[in-house]
C-alpha cells in the first residue's frame, strides 16, 4: 500500500479527512468562480465601443458583492485553519510507550536499527522494517550525507533527515499489511530508486520475525553454502557490507544478515530473487546508476555459490 | 496646461527650447546610434525591453524542451530514454531556466518596456543601468547553455539544497554554474527594479498622482521593491555562501564543522517563496487593463486592487517556512506561517472578485487577451485552493515534494502567470510591433494551451496523492503511476503544440499581420497614446494626467506638457505623491560601457568558479568600465530658455 488515499493508521487517516473537506468546499469554490465567470462571460457580451458606467446605486451593489464574497472568504479559510490546528494538535500528542527504531538515510538506502538493552540483540537491518499492529512505533531520524526525506503516505506525512540534525515522530499502524514508502526529498542520482517496506504484523508475528533478526548465523554446514560464505569474505563485499556470525562487519552498506528475508534488492529497485541478486551482483551500475556497490566480476561457479549463501540468510 | 474639471493649474516652470515641437528632431535626439554599433550601444528601453522579452521567450522555448524531454522520460514506467545524470540535469535547468532566465525577467521587461510609456514619459530612469541589466542577463543565459550542452549543467535541483550542493556530494563545476548564474539574474532583476522604481516614483506624467498610476504599474512597483528585499538574500546565501563553501572551504551548512545545512532552506525559500509572487503579481497587472478593455468599463474596486498588491507584497516575505513543513521545526513556528499561508489567499481572492464583478457590469467583447484571462481565472483558482490546502502542516506533509506540489505549482505560475502573459502578448502586441497577432490562430493557440495546461497537470495531484515523488527520473511499474503519466505527457503534447501556433503566429503578424495603428482596442492606458510601435522619444509631449483612464476622457480633456529641450535628452522629473512637475533631468546618451561592465562582470562570477584571483582581475576590469561609464555623460546642451506649458487639443 502506497497511497494517501488508503490510510492505514490513525494519523493518515486523520489527514485524508481533513484533506477530502478542504477538497470539497475547495472544490465547490472553483466550480463556483468558474460559473460566475462563465456566465459573465456569455451572459454580457456585446459590441460597441462606447463605455460602460453602471448607476451609482448599482456599482455599490456590486461593491457590496465583492464585499461579501470576501468575507465569505475568509470565513472559510477560518474554518479551515481550526481544523488544521485540532488536527495539527491530535496528531502531535506524543505516547508514553512504544517500539522505538532509527532509521539512518545514506545514499540511496535506509539503514534501520532496532536497539536493544542488551548490545547483542541489537538488530541492524535496512530497507525494510517490521512494526507491531495497533501499537505506536516512533521513528529517530537521522542523515548520513545528505538531506532525505522518509515518507509512507499510508502511515503518515513525510519527515526529513538533515544532516546534523535529529528528529522524531510517531504513527500506530492499524491494519496489518506490508506499506511501501520512499524517499522525498531529491538527494541525488538515485533518488529515484530509495524505496522501503514496512511490515506491520500482529505482535506475536513481529516477535516472531524480531527474535529471528536477531539471531547470529552459524557457520553454514552445506558445502555450497560454505563456500559462498568464502567468495562473500574473499571477493571484497566483506569491505562495506556485514552478516553477524562472520568476520564481515562493515558498515559502508546495507547490513546483510537476514538479506534472504527481504522482498527486494538495492532498495526496492528489484524482486529479491536468486536472478535479480546475480544481475545486480555483476552489473549493479546497469540496475542503478551511479549507486555505490561496484561491479563483482565472478566466474559462475563462485557467484552460484554466493548467492545461494545470500539468499540461504533467512 | 489647462484645467479641466476645475483642477488647479499647477505653474509649470520648464527650461528647454521653446521650438517648434518636431518629431524627427526628437528622433534624432533619442534614437539609438544606427547599424551594429548602435545595436550594442542601445539605451532605449523599449529596444532593451524588446530584446529582453525575445531572449526571456527563447528560454522559455527552452525550458519548454526540458518540460518535454522530461515529460517523455516518465510517459511509461523505467523508461530509458535519460539517464539519471541527463534528467537531473535537465530537471534542474528547466527549474532554473523557468524561474530565473524566463519568468522573472520576462515579467521585468514587461515593465521596462511599458512602464515609461504607462507613466507618460520619455524614458526609464537609467537607461545605460538598463542596458547594463540586460547584458548581465544575457552572459547568465549563454554562460548556462553551454554549460549544459558541454554536460556540466547544474544537477542539484533549481533549489541546490546543501549539503547535497556542497563540495562534498556536488564535486565538479556544476553547482557552480547554478551558483553564478544566480548571481547574474539577481543582478539583472536589480538594475530593472531600481528602474521601475525610480521611473515610477519620479517620471509620472504631470497630474498622475500615486491614486492614479495603472495597476499595471502599480504591480510592477510592488515587484520592484519585492526584488529589492528578496534577491539579496539568495544573493547572500548562493554567491556569498554556498560559492565560498565550495571554493574557499568555508563551512556555512556542513554540519560536520559546525554549519548548519537547514540555514540555506531559510535564506534560499526567504528569497524563493516572495519570487513567486515577483512571477504573478506582474501578471495581475496584465490582467487588469484587458479586463477593462474587453468589458468597456473602469474596474470595479482600484483602490482594493492596489491594496491587495500591497499586502500580498508583505504577506510574500512571510511564508516562507511553508515549504520547509517536514523539517525539524517547532511546530509552533509552523502554524504561523500555516496561517500567513492562508491568509494571502484573501488578497488574491478579492482581486479575482474585483475582476468577475468587472466582467459581470461591463460589455464583454471575446477577443484573446479576454480569453486568456478566463482560463487564468479557471486555471489560477484551482492552484489557489490547492495552495491553501498545502497551506495545512498536516496535509503539507503528505503532499511535500509530490507530484501533488508540482501540479500546484503549475497551475499557480503556468495558470497565473503565463496565461495572463499570453493575454498580455495578444493586447500589446500591437504596441511592440504596430501589427496586430491573428485573432484565429490566437483562439486555436488559446483552446490548445487551456486543454493542455489541464491534461498535464491535473492527473498530477493524483500522482502525488498515489506517492510519486518530485525529482523522480523513473518508477517501478507496480507503482501504477504508469497511466496518470502518459495522460499527463500527452497534455504537455497539446501544450508544445499549441506554443508552436503562437510562435508561427507572432512571425508571421510580425511580419505581415494588419497593421493596428495606435490604439487598437479602445484603451485607456497612456501608452496608447504614442504611436505603435512608439517612437523613441516615446510622447512629442508629454501628457498631463487627469484622470485614472486618460484616454477614455472626452478628447478636450487631454493637455500635455511643452517646453522640453529638443536639443539634448531632457525628461520632466515630478513629485513621488501628486506628480507635479519638480525638475529637468539630463538623460544619458548611448554608450558601450554597460556592455563592457556586463561582460567584466563575467569574468568576475565565471571567474570565481576556477579560481579567486580572476575575480580580482574582473573587478579590476570592471573599474575601467565604471570610469568609462561616468566619464561619458550626454551631449552639449543647448540655450537654456524658459518656457510655459501650452495646452493642446488632440494628439500627444
Amino acid at each position: 500500500m502506497h497511497s494517501f488515499f488508503h490510510p492505514g493508521s490513525p494519523h493518515a487517516n486523520a489527514v485524508a479527512h481533513l484533506w477530502w473537506w478542504m477538497f470539497g468546499v475547495g472544490g465547490a469554490i472553483w466550480i463556483g468562480v468558474t460559473l460566475v465567470a462563465l456566465y459573465a462571460a456569455f451572459t454580457r457580451r456585446g459590441s460597441g465601443d462606447g463605455l460602460v458606467e453602471p448607476p451609482a446605486a448599482e456599482h455599490r451593489r456590486i461593491e457590496r458583492v465583492v464585499s461579501a464574497a470576501t468575507f465569505v472568504t475568509i470565513l472559510i479559510l477560518a474554518g479551515f485553519l481550526v481544523y488544521d490546528f485540532s488536527v495539527g494538535r491530535a496528531l502531535a500528542a506524543h505516547p508514553q510507550r512504544g517500539l522505538t527504531i532509527d532509521v539512518t538515510g545514506h545514499q540511496w538506502w535506509w539503514e534501520v536499527t532496532y536497539e536493544n538493552p542488551d548490545p547483542s540483540r541489537r538488530l541492524v537491518t535496512a530497507n525494510e522494517m517490521h512494526v507491531p499492529v495497533g501499537e505506536p512505533v516512533q521513528f529517530t531520524l537521522r542523515a548520513a550525507d545528505v538531506i532525505h526525506s522518509f515518507w509512507a503516505p499510508s502511515l503518515d506525512g513525510k519527515r526529513d533527515l538533515i544532516p546534523g540534525y535529529t528528529s522524531s515522530f510517531w504513527f500506530t499502524a492499524d491494519t496489518a499489511g506490508v506499506y511501501r514508502g520512499q524517499c522525498a526529498e531529491f538527494c541525488g542520482l538515485e533518488h529515484a530508486k530509495m524505496a522501503f517496506y514496512i511490515v506491520a504484523d500482529p505482535r506475536p508475528r513481529f516477535e516472531a520475525w524480531l527474535k529471528a533478526a536477531s539471531q547470529s548465523h552459524q557457520a553454514p554446514a552445506d558445502p555450497t553454502l560454505a563456500y559462498g560464505e568464502r567468495v562473500f569474505l574473499a571477493s571484497g563485499c566483506a569491505t562495506c557490507h556485514s552478516i553477524s556470525g562472520t568476520q564481515a562487519f562493515a558498515t559502508v552498506g546495507p547490513n546483510l544478515s537476514h538479506f534472504a528475508s527481504r522482498s527486494t534488492i538495492a532498495a526496492g529497485t528489484l524482486t529479491n530473487t536468486s536472478v535479480n541478486l546475480t544481475r545486480w551482483i555483476l552489473n549493479p551500475q546497469v540496475v542503478k546508476p551511479g549507486v555505490g556497490m561496484p561491479a563483482v566480476p565472478l566466474d559462475s561457479g563462485p557467484l552460484t555459490a554466493l548467492v545461494a549463501y545470500l539468499e540461504s540468510l533467512k | 496646461m489647462s484645467a479641466p474639471r476645475g483642477q488647479q493649474p499647477a505653474t509649470v516652470t520648464l527650461a528647454g527650447d521653446d521650438l517648434a515641437r518636431d518629431s524627427a528632431t526628437l528622433e534624432a535626439l533619442w534614437r539609438d546610434c544606427p547599424g551594429f554599433w548602435g545595436w550594442l550601444t542601445a539605451v532605449d528601453h523599449k529596444s532593451i525591453g524588446k530584446r529582453y522579452i525575445i531572449t526571456a521567450f527563447l528560454m522559455f522555448l527552452a525550458g519548454g524542451i526540458e518540460a518535454a524531454l522530461m515529460r517523455a522520460q516518465l510517459a511509461r514506467p523505467e523508461n530509458t530514454l535519460l539517464g539519471p545524470d541527463q534528467y537531473n540535469q535537465i530537471f534542474t535547468t528547466h527549474g532554473t531556466t523557468m524561474m530565473f532566465l524566463f519568468a522573472v525577467p520576462m515579467m521585468t521587461a514587461m515593465g521596462i518596456y511599458f512602464v515609461p510609456l504607462m507613466v507618460g514619459a520619455r524614458s526609464i530612469a537609467f537607461p545605460r543601468l538598463n542596458a547594463f541589466g540586460y547584458w548581465t542577463y544575457l552572459v547568465g543565459v549563454v554562460f548556462l547553455y553551454v554549460c549544459l550542452f558541454a554536460n556540466t549543467g547544474p544537477d542539484a535541483g533549481w533549489f541546490a539544497y546543501t549539503p547535497l550542493s556542497g563540495p562534498a556530494y556536488s564535486p565538479g563545476h556544476r553547482v557552480d554554474v547554478w551558483a553564478q548564474l544566480v548571481t547574474f539574474t539577481e543582478i539583472a532583476a536589480l538594475a530593472a527594479a531600481v528602474n521601475v522604481i525610480v521611473t515610477t516614483f519620479k517620471m509620472r506624467a504631470p497630474g498622475m498622482s500615486l491614486n492614479r498610476i495603472p495597476l499595471f504599474v502599480w504591480a510592477q512597483l510592488v515587484v520592484a521593491f519585492m526584488i529589492v528585499f528578496a534577491m539579496p538574500a539568495v544573493a547572500t546565501g548562493s554567491t556569498l555562501m554556498l560559492a565560498a563553501d565550495r571554493a574557499v572551504n568555508t563551512h556555512w551548512f556542513n554540519a560536520a564543522e559546525g554549519g548548519d545545512a537547514l540555514l540555506w532552506q531559510h535564506i534560499f525559500w526567504f528569497f524563493g517563496h516572495p519570487e513567486v509572487y515577483i512571477i504573478f503579481l506582474p501578471a495581475l497587472g496584465f490582467v487588469t487593463p484587458i479586463v477593462e478593455t474587453f468589458s468597456r468599463r473602469k474596474v470595479v474596486g482600484y483602490t482594493a486592487l492596489v491594496l491587495a498588491n500591497i499586502t500580498t507584497a508583505f504577506f510574500a516575505f512571510g511564508l516562507w517556512v511553508h515549504h520547509m513543513f517536514a523539517t525539524p521545526i517547532p511546530e509552533l513556528g509552523q502554524s504561523l506561517f500555516t496561517a500567513a499561508s492562508m491568509l494571502i489567499a484573501i488578497p488574491t481572492g478579492v482581486q479575482i472578485f474585483c475582476w468577475i464583478a468587472t466582467m459581470w457590469s461591463g460589455r464583454l467583447r471575446l477577443a484573446t487577451p479576454l480569453l486568456f484571462v478566463l482560463g487564468f481565472i479557471f486555471t489560477f483558482v484551482n492552484g489557489g485552493i490547492t495552495g491553501v490546502m498545502l497551506a495545512s502542516v498536516a496535509f503539507d506533509k503528505q503532499a511535500h515534494d509530490t507530484f501533488f506540489v508540482v501540479a500546484h505549482l503549475h497551475y499557480v505560475l503556468v495558470g497565473g502567470a503565463v496565461m495572463p502573459l499570453f493575454g498580455a502578448f495578444y493586447y500589446w502586441f500591437p504596441k511592440i510591433t504596430g501589427r496586430l497577432l491573428g485573432e484565429t490562430l490566437g483562439k486555436w493557440h488559446f483552446w490548445l494551451f487551456l486543454i493542455g495546461v489541464n491534461v498535464a497537470f491535473f492527473p498530477m495531484h493524483v500522482l502525488g496523492l498515489n506517492g510519486m515523488p518530485r525529482r523522480v527520473y523513473t518508477y517501478l511499474a507496480a507503482t501504477g503511476w504508469g497511466p496518470l503519466n502518459l495522460v499527463a505527457s500527452l497534455g504537455a503534447t497539446t501544450i508544445a503544440l499549441s506554443v508552436l501556433l503562437f510562435v508561427i503566429n507572432a512571425v508571421w503578424s510580425w511580419m505581415g499581420g494588419a497593421p493596428a495603428g495606435a490604439d487598437p482596442w479602445g484603451s485607456s492606458g497612456l501608452e496608447w497614446a504614442a504611436a505603435s510601435p512608439a517612437p523613441s522619444y516615446n510622447f512629442l509631449h508629454i501628457p498631463v494626467v487627469t484622470s485614472r483612464h486618460p484616454l477614455w476622457d472626452p478628447i478636450a480633456e487631454r493637455p500635455v506638457v511643452t517646453g522640453l529641450s529638443t536639443t539634448r535628452r531632457e525628461v520632466l522629473i515630478t513629485t513621488t505623491f501628486d506628480a507635479r512637475p519638480d525638475s529637468l533631468h539630463q538623460h544619458p546618451d548611448a554608450s558601450i560601457w554597460p556592455l563592457y561592465l556586463a561582460l567584466c562582470m563575467g569574468v568576475t562570477f565565471i571567474g570565481s568558479i576556477f579560481t579567486p584571483y580572476l575575480v580580482l582581475v574582473g573587478l579590476a576590469l570592471s573599474l575601467i568600465g565604471i570610469a568609462g561609464w561616468g566619464w561619458t555623460g550626454t551631449r552639449a546642451s543647448g540655450p537654456e530658455r524658459v518656457a510655459t506649458p501650452r495646452p493642446v487639443t488632440e494628439g500627444l
